[in-house]
């Protein structure tokens, strides 16, 4: 379930995914008439009401993040008696430490660990191994395929796609039990192969998303290109690509997002240490301490630090996604 | 494909348009695309389509794992329509999909119709759909924490409030609302904004004559925003329900099945049988009939958008 399965109804125009939002905000205060520009809550009370829900909607949203920050600064120790404060717990470095390695079993245990520690290192290559692959060639196929779908006329296209479409609705615990055992037959259990090679090379998600924008690109463009002399895979390489580079980039942030996120394969499939991504090894340190308290404070530094890299992406490249989820999912 | 790159001076001197060869361009072209097809319907047919016919062959065996699987004829499927354990696995994924999915489109459409006349703020789209862009695993562990029975921070405001201890994990009444709770609180950021999508496209004009028209704000948004979105509305709703029944991280990280199968929603019992129990026919059974209920889904998703389809016109 990386990347949301909905799908373009029909091929419609769109604009760029990075196009800015024309909507240019208006004071809220002021006597504005309803009649022009956006449209706008009316009455006070209501407008209060309103933002306050709003505001507690943005609160409820935040605060789970904020929780794993107090937490992982907080001694294990201290959680327990001051488990309603707001603020860290007798501020320890304890739970960072354990996440990266840096505390003995010893230390561990003494803070109320487990004793196990996270190698967080091994871990966080491994994510960034498996995401990075899978999101560069993933796409890359995606979107020779998409062009093809898109621009050129070839026997068996339509066909083809309606069954590409139709794989969408296959709940992909349907084809995952035959798939590891494909995979297991194959001997890539428990290598980064067998993690990547069923999404590796198509996702019918990514290659309606990029046909969507393939479909928008003037003719004109192309046919000069033609006209220069260049080969279908040259104008695809040459003019068509660099063009769609935003929506590219785009479907492989989404790509790279859903890929580090996933969970259910690369715990069949990556159960050893040295395959095992990150969010396999959170759910194995949790489950270290099925009896007695969890180390919260290390789970807690593990999970800030697992989500890190996507905070970061998102904070980078924020615009772009939020604007292309109304695309992925309606037109 | 190298083919294809050769020099422009020769490819020039064919001209791209030269109506007398239009069927060898026809053919090159088709070539290409082929080519470029290539991968995907590769990686499609061995991680897709063979897949599931297998997965559909093994439900008709008593395939282990370790062993060549015997042809059982329906012997699974009989022992499905038997197994307790089966129906109790759909009706707990039914509660946790009707929970989920009302709680779900209600707040996000709140959520949506508050952003668009509000504030057409990124930062706040941006902080409402940040839950979505954690893994499940993460989100799971998080709530798992705030709502532990002992020293989870959503006890103590519980008990702040005056009330008593809720055991959220542990009480096999409160386990699928607690899931199904954790999973709104993650996706209900992408489902406003894809509604907030929608409401884009709806004209402004007719907010203003509704204005106009003196009709308040409960009037408007009952008799224009609602019937408008429908179909946006329709194909949120069954996404997110095709979505739902496939509830598998949440329950993997925090209960596990348990308390008493109560939160042993399809997904997992699948799961369970086949990588616990190496009943690997049983659990391609099981999934037929998860892939007959999601394909009945999807047909209702049909009629329905198409059914409305013309509200928007």
């Amino acid at each position: 379930m990386s990347v949301p399965p909905t799908l373009p109804i029909e091929p419609a125009p769109l604009a760029p995914v990075n196009d800015t939002d024309p909507a240019p905000t208006k004071p809220i205060g002021t006597v504005s008439s309803p009649v022009r520009g956006r449209p706008r809550l009316r009455g006070r009370i209501g407008r209060v009401l309103a933002w306050a829900f709003l505001i507690a909607s943005l609160v409820l949203t935040l605060f789970p993040f904020y929780w794993m920050l107090r937490t992982s600064f907080s001694s294990n120790a201290a959680l327990a008696a001051n488990s309603g404060n707001l603020l860290p717990a007798e501020f320890s470095l304890g739970g960072w430490k354990r996440v990266l390695g840096l505390a003995t079993p010893e230390e561990a245990l003494a803070d109320g660990g487990s004793g196990a520690s996270l190698d967080f290192w091994l871990y966080l290559r491994n994510s960034i191994i498996v995401a990075t692959i899978t999101t560069v060639v993933q796409t890359f196929f995606c979107a020779l395929a998409a062009y093809a779908f898109a621009r050129l006329r070839w026997p068996g296209r339509d066909a083809m796609l309606f069954l590409f479409l139709t794989a969408l609705m296959i709940p992909p615990i349907f084809t995952t039990l035959p798939n590891f055992i494909l995979i297991r037959d194959l001997g890539l259990l428990n290598t980064f192969l067998g993690i990547m090679l069923p999404s590796l090379l198509m996702a019918p998600f990514s290659i309606f998303f990029l046909r969507q924008f393939f479909l928008g690109i003037p003719k004109e463009l192309e046919e000069a290109a033609r006209l220069d002399g260049a080969g279908y895979a040259r104008t695809f390489f040459q003019v068509v690509a660099p063009i769609s580079s935003a929506p590219i980039m785009t479907l492989a942030i989404l790509t790279y997002i859903g890929t580090w996120n996933e969970y259910f394969w690369p715990l069949l499939v990556g159960r050893s240490e040295e395959v095992r991504v990150l969010t396999v090894a959170l759910g194995v340190f949790r489950s270290q301490t099925p009896q007695g308290s969890p180390d919260w404070a290390g789970l807690m530094a593990a999970t800030l630090i697992s989500a890190l890299p996507i905070i970061i992406l998102f904070a980078l490249m924020g615009k772009r996604v939020i604007n292309s989820i109304g695309f992925s999912g309606l037109k | 494909m190298a083919t294809t790159m050769t020099s422009p001076a020769r490819e020039h001197t064919r001209r791209p348009a030269h109506p007398a060869r239009p069927r060898r361009r026809w053919s090159r072209e088709a070539l290409v695309a082929m080519l470029f097809v290539a991968p995907a319907a590769l990686g499609f047919a061995v991680f897709t389509l063979v897949p599931a016919i297998r997965g559909f062959y093994y439900s008709f065996t008593d395939y282990d794992v370790f062993q060549p699987e015997s042809f059982v004829g329906t012997a699974n499927y009989e022992r499905m329509i038997a197994d307790p354990v089966f129906w109790n696995s759909l009706v707990v994924t039914l509660q946790y999909v009707v929970i989920n999915i009302v709680f779900q489109t209600i707040f996000a459409l709140v959520l949506a119709v508050l952003m668009h006349r509000l504030t057409q703020s990124l930062v706040v789209r941006g902080i409402i759909l940040g839950p979505y862009l954690v893994a499940n695993v993460i989100v799971a562990l998080v709530w798992f924490w705030i709502l532990d029975y002992q020293i989870g921070i959503g006890n103590q405001f519980i008990e702040w409030l005056g009330l008593d201890r809720l055991a959220f994990f542990g009480d096999p009444a409160l386990a699928i609302p607690t899931i199904a709770f954790i999973n709104v609180w993650r996706h209900v950021g992408y489902t406003a904004l894809l509604i907030f999508a929608g409401l884009q496209m709806i004209p402004k004009e007719m907010y203003e004559a509704s204005a106009i028209d003196g009709a308040g704000e409960w009037k408007t948004f009952w008799r224009i925003t609602v019937p408008l979105l429908r179909p946006v509305l329709a194909v949120v709703l069954v996404v997110s329900i095709i979505g739902s029944f496939q509830i598998f991280d949440t329950v993997a990280v925090t209960t596990q099945g348990g308390p008493v199968n109560a939160t042993r929603v399809i997904y997992y019992y699948i799961y369970d049988l086949a990588f616990n129990r190496y009943e690997f026919g049983y659990a391609s059974a099981v999934s037929v009939a998860l892939f007959l209920i999601l394909a009945g889904v999807s047909l209702l998703q049909l009629r329905l958008t198409r059914a409305n389809q013309s509200d928007l016109a």
